[in-house]
């Protein structure tokens, strides 16, 4: 049996996201180039999360896309084909701040995917990245912007979201033990 | 669940999980289409190889299309400029293919099983763009895609396929996956062209057209092969329309809902009226822009899956 352990709670997800929001409208004076852009599973739900909050800071309405990273990995070669998300971006990014938000950071090669892909759509102005788990073991130069919690863990341990939006009973964050 | 196989041979061996697998990666792929840039990396640095040994359009240019757009190389081999002229063998033509570091051979022939033989003899991933009378998977992933995109399911629909079901592969592969989706299959056709035994398959038979299409949901016409046929198989290309094409007064009695296919390409006036063809119960184009997705799918699928003796 694997032991688990419970990282983060619901409330505890909610005051990390809050603080979040918090951090990217103090970043940002120029609110109206905000939008942000959920990576799935997980971050796209984090991603409309954190825009409802923005919406309640800066008073209008934070544009939310999802895009798929899965076509511009780097490791296709090397595992079963991942399982494809629709993209789903209702706005130009070109001259936006565009917020990635992920769940997990870890290598850091989902992120450098997400460039890519955002990339094909446009030319934003600049690339920000929130994340609610940072676990670290980077294999690349890669650093997120704003971070809900920071994680040490062993390699072979697993970092799981459960969210209500995925029909889980609450939200919570687990680090599961090998 | 996620696919693992190497090779795309056929519908048969498939599970309806790795159907459904194929047809929810093809949605992602269709999204590409429609953006300003139409690419992604995901074969980059990879060489497709089109081996068509039997003459085809548009199969070929819908999986060159589908290979340009993940960024793979391709080389189109065709029977025309090729070796089999001067008397090589299959195998020998893989294996040269091959050599020239090929990761995907797509290969159409007209001979049934030739896919299946590739795969035994080459390391490169096979992809089946139809074998003989046997099997054309993308044709049947493509179909399915389109009924489901249209009608939001396939279980429980009702799916006529009018036509030459007996030297159609198209026909063997749509039967294989609307089956194991769930669907009811109804086979039509004149009797010489529809035998009974396609009943083993888990489908009707039945030789009256319009009790055929009326509670269809969706009308598969199939074009009839006379370059497969070895003798007449039924009297007049006048006599089928007459008794099995499709025109406005029998598509009157059907579902108002109920939507016509055609793989392509069609014989205006001989298996469709040509009014029908165009009409908005047609989704005869739309097939052929999900050709090109669920194509890149397939690919992109593959490309990750291995053969038991190589996993480790």
């Amino acid at each position: 049996m694997s032991e688990t352990a419970i990282v983060l709670d619901a409330l505890a997800i909610q005051r990390a996201l809050t603080r979040i929001a918090h951090e990217i409208a103090e970043r940002n004076e120029n609110d109206k180039a905000v939008a942000l852009v959920g990576i799935p599973v997980g971050g796209d739900y984090l991603a409309a999360r954190l825009a409802k909050i923005l919406a309640g800071i800066w008073n209008h309405p934070v544009p939310v896309g999802i895009l798929d990273t899965t076509m511009h990995r780097d490791d296709l070669d090397q595992r079963a084909a991942p399982t494809v998300h629709p993209t789903d971006i209702p706005f130009d990014v070109t001259g936006k701040t565009i917020v990635l938000v992920d769940d997990v950071l870890f290598s850091g090669r989902t992120t450098r995917a997400a460039m890519d892909a955002l990339n094909d759509f446009g030319r934003p102005k600049k690339i920000q990245l929130a994340v609610l788990i940072d676990r670290g073991h980077r294999e690349l130069p890669i650093k997120a912007d704003f971070i809900g919690k920071n994680v040490p863990t062993a390699l072979a341990e697993k970092i799981s979201l459960l969210l209500t939006e995925t029909g889980a009973a609450q939200d919570e964050v687990i680090l599961q033990k090998k | 669940m996620s696919w693992t196989k190497k090779h795309l041979l056929d519908i048969e061996s498939l599970t309806a999980a790795e159907i459904l697998t194929v047809l929810d990666t093809a949605r992602g792929f269709k999204a590409v289409g429609e953006r300003a840039i139409k690419k992604v990396p995901a074969l980059r640095g990879k060489t497709v190889v089109n081996l068509f040994v039997e003459p085809s359009t548009r199969t070929r240019t819908s999986f060159e299309l589908a290979a340009t757009r993940l960024s793979a190389d391709v080389i189109n081999f065709s029977t025309e400029a090729s070796s089999f002229k001067k008397g090589e063998t299959l195998k020998d033509t893989a294996l040269n293919l091959q050599a020239l570091n090929a990761d995907f051979i797509i290969i159409r022939h007209s001979a049934s099983g030739a896919p299946h033989f590739l795969s035994r003899v080459l390391n490169a991933h096979v992809i089946n763009a139809g074998d003989g009378a046997h099997e054309h998977p993308t044709q049947a992933f493509l179909d399915t895609f389109t009924i489901r995109e249209k009608k939001g399911k396939i279980a429980g629909l009702n799916v006529t396929i009018l036509g030459d079901i007996l030297y159609s592969r198209v026909a063997r592969s749509d039967i294989w996956a609307l089956t194991k989706l769930g669907a009811n299959v109804t086979l039509c056709g004149p009797s010489t062209l529809v035998p009974k035994t396609f009943e083993q398959m888990g489908c009707r038979v039945t030789y009256d057209v319009d009790e055929a299409i009326r509670d269809a949901d969706i009308i598969n016409l199939l074009r009839i092969q006379h370059e497969r046929q070895r003798k007449t198989m039924f009297p007049s290309i006048g006599e089928y329309a007459q008794l099995f094409g499709l025109n406005k007064a029998r598509l009157a009695k059907t579902k108002p809902d109920a939507l016509i296919m055609h793989p392509g390409p069609i014989n205006r006036g001989v298996e469709i009226d040509s009014e029908l063809a165009d009409s908005d119960r047609s989704v005869i184009l739309e097939q052929v822009t999900n050709g090109l997705a669920v194509r890149m799918a397939v690919l992109f699928l593959v490309n990750g899956g291995k053969t038991s003796s190589e996993t480790v």
